[in-house]
């Protein structure tokens, strides 16, 4: 490399013109990444929100070990773990596996956004639920679910950003998203700098517009309760 | 004269808190009895007991002829008879105030969705807020969202209503319209008990009144005789500070 070359801004503008093809084939498939993995996420997420607050105890020790271990391991150790491990019983694909540790690893964070949301209830709702005559599973479903949902938009929101920048480890086990694209050229070009570069400005672009849905449901959700 | 609810010795501790003590009490249909005395004297747990938000220790709840027990009753059935008032009114904040009387009817009873909304806004219209059916709780003063909350309990056509303090939590100037109410329902033959600190109200109101004091009953009799002519001394004393 010649030396005083580190970043030209020559380069990278033509650098930027050159491979927004290949850099928006793999946004996308960030994209689809971060989605399933979010939306499973939530599913997993909210089932072990509820069983940590279940009156069973064996429940709430099975959550909070989970938690525990999930939140206590490192990401991209539950990657290769899932892709070398797993895939040798069931055969999986580079962006299933992937998908579903960043699914797993989220998860645990999104059952304590949850469970914090649930909790911040008002005992009184739940209160005037039974006194209705509705079950403990109809109170939960038809009158804390729904609030405690809205409470957690803005932490899920969040959540959904750093799992969306978590994303980029799913290029150690060959799934050609964003980051591993912008490898790929780095080590191709050696204009190393340029392109990472280039892949944080597109990352920054996809938490932008992600952070104006987020702000967009969360107002939304705000306007039906006046 | 049909006894709808009858309590015998009845106890219920919080940790090393014992906080209702042996209460014996019989309400009668269409009574209105009013539960005075001072804060944590165990009121409020004693109506909560009624209708098993909080379980008893020891002792019966005879319901309607039957006694009550939580290991084998299914409470929500119990419940749906028994309305219950919050004094922090307790609205589900999500919904409209139509949705919010017609949700335990749609839910519960399963009653078809066209005569729940009819029932709910005759409903609204007996407690004067027809006009409000399609606005969300945080758009109401607190006698509205108290009135909606009466109107709430009302739609699952209980046969007793509780109240635990239900205009506490209200300005002064919002106080009259939920008694008004009260009243109302009170003059229909509904068979209600109220704890309450509105002494007038329960002079005027209520048939009976029972004083607690300390998780015990220390007097109950007419309301007329228990304010006019108090027996015991606890009695004189707490209605000499707030009358």
């Amino acid at each position: 490399m010649i030396a005083g070359s580190v970043f030209d801004f020559g380069t990278f503008i033509s650098e930027l013109r050159r491979t927004y093809p290949f850099f928006l084939e793999a946004g996308l498939v960030t994209i689809q990444l971060t989605i399933a993995s979010v939306l499973i996420g939530t599913v997993i997420g909210v089932i072990f929100a509820l069983l940590k607050l279940s009156p069973l105890k064996i429940f709430r020790i099975i959550a909070g070990t989970y938690i525990t271990i999930i939140r206590g391991t490192p990401l991209i150790v539950q990657i290769f773990a899932l892709f070398y491990g797993f895939s040798q019983i069931i055969m999986l694909s580079a962006f299933w596996s992937a998908a579903l540790a960043l699914a797993v690893h989220n998860s645990a964070y999104i059952a304590e956004i949850f469970r914090g949301a649930i909790q911040s209830i008002d005992k009184g709702q739940t209160e005037a639920g039974r006194s209705l005559g509705m079950s403990g599973v109809m109170t939960m479903r038809r009158i804390v679910m729904p609030q405690a949902m809205r409470r957690a938009v803005p932490p899920l929101g969040n959540q959904f950003i750093i799992g969306l920048k978590d994303s980029s480890l799913a290029a150690f086990v060959a799934v050609d998203e964003l980051f591993r694209t912008a490898q790929g050229i780095a080590a191709g070009t050696l204009n190393t700098m340029e392109t990472f570069i280039i892949v944080g400005i597109y990352y920054l672009l996809l938490v932008m517009i992600f952070t104006v849905i987020v702000n967009a449901v969360e107002q939304r959700m705000a306007k039906s309760e006046k | 004269m049909k006894e709808m609810i009858r309590v015998e010795k009845l106890n219920k501790s919080f940790g090393d808190l014992h906080v209702l003590k042996d209460i014996d009490l019989t309400v009668n249909e269409s009574d209105v009895l009013c539960l005075v005395g001072a804060s944590g004297s165990g009121k409020s747990t004693l109506l909560r007991c009624l209708n098993f938000l909080e379980i008893r220790d020891n002792g019966k709840i005879i319901f309607d002829g039957e006694e009550i027990d939580p290991k084998t009753h299914n409470l929500n059935q119990v419940r749906q008879k028994v309305g219950m008032v919050f004094q922090h009114f307790n609205l589900f904040p999500h919904k409209t105030v139509l949705e919010n009387v017609i949700e335990a009817p749609l839910m519960v009873k399963k009653t078809n969705k066209v005569t729940a909304v009819k029932e709910g806004k005759e409903l609204l219209e007996k407690v004067g807020l027809a006009d409000k059916f399609d606005v969300y709780p945080s758009k109401l003063s607190g006698g509205q969202k108290q009135r909606v909350a009466i109107a709430r309990a009302l739609a699952m056509k209980p046969d007793i209503m509780l109240f635990d303090e239900p205009t506490s939590a209200l300005d002064p100037e919002l106080v009259g319209e939920v008694l008004e109410t009260m009243k109302d329902l009170a003059k229909e033959g509904m068979t209600m008990i109220i704890v309450t600190h509105e002494m007038g109200f329960a002079k005027e109101v209520a048939d009976y009144t029972v004083y607690m004091h300390d998780g015990k009953i220390v007097e109950r009799g007419l309301s007329k005789d228990l304010f006019n002519n108090p027996k015991e001394e606890r009695t004189k004393e707490f209605l000499s500070k707030v009358l």
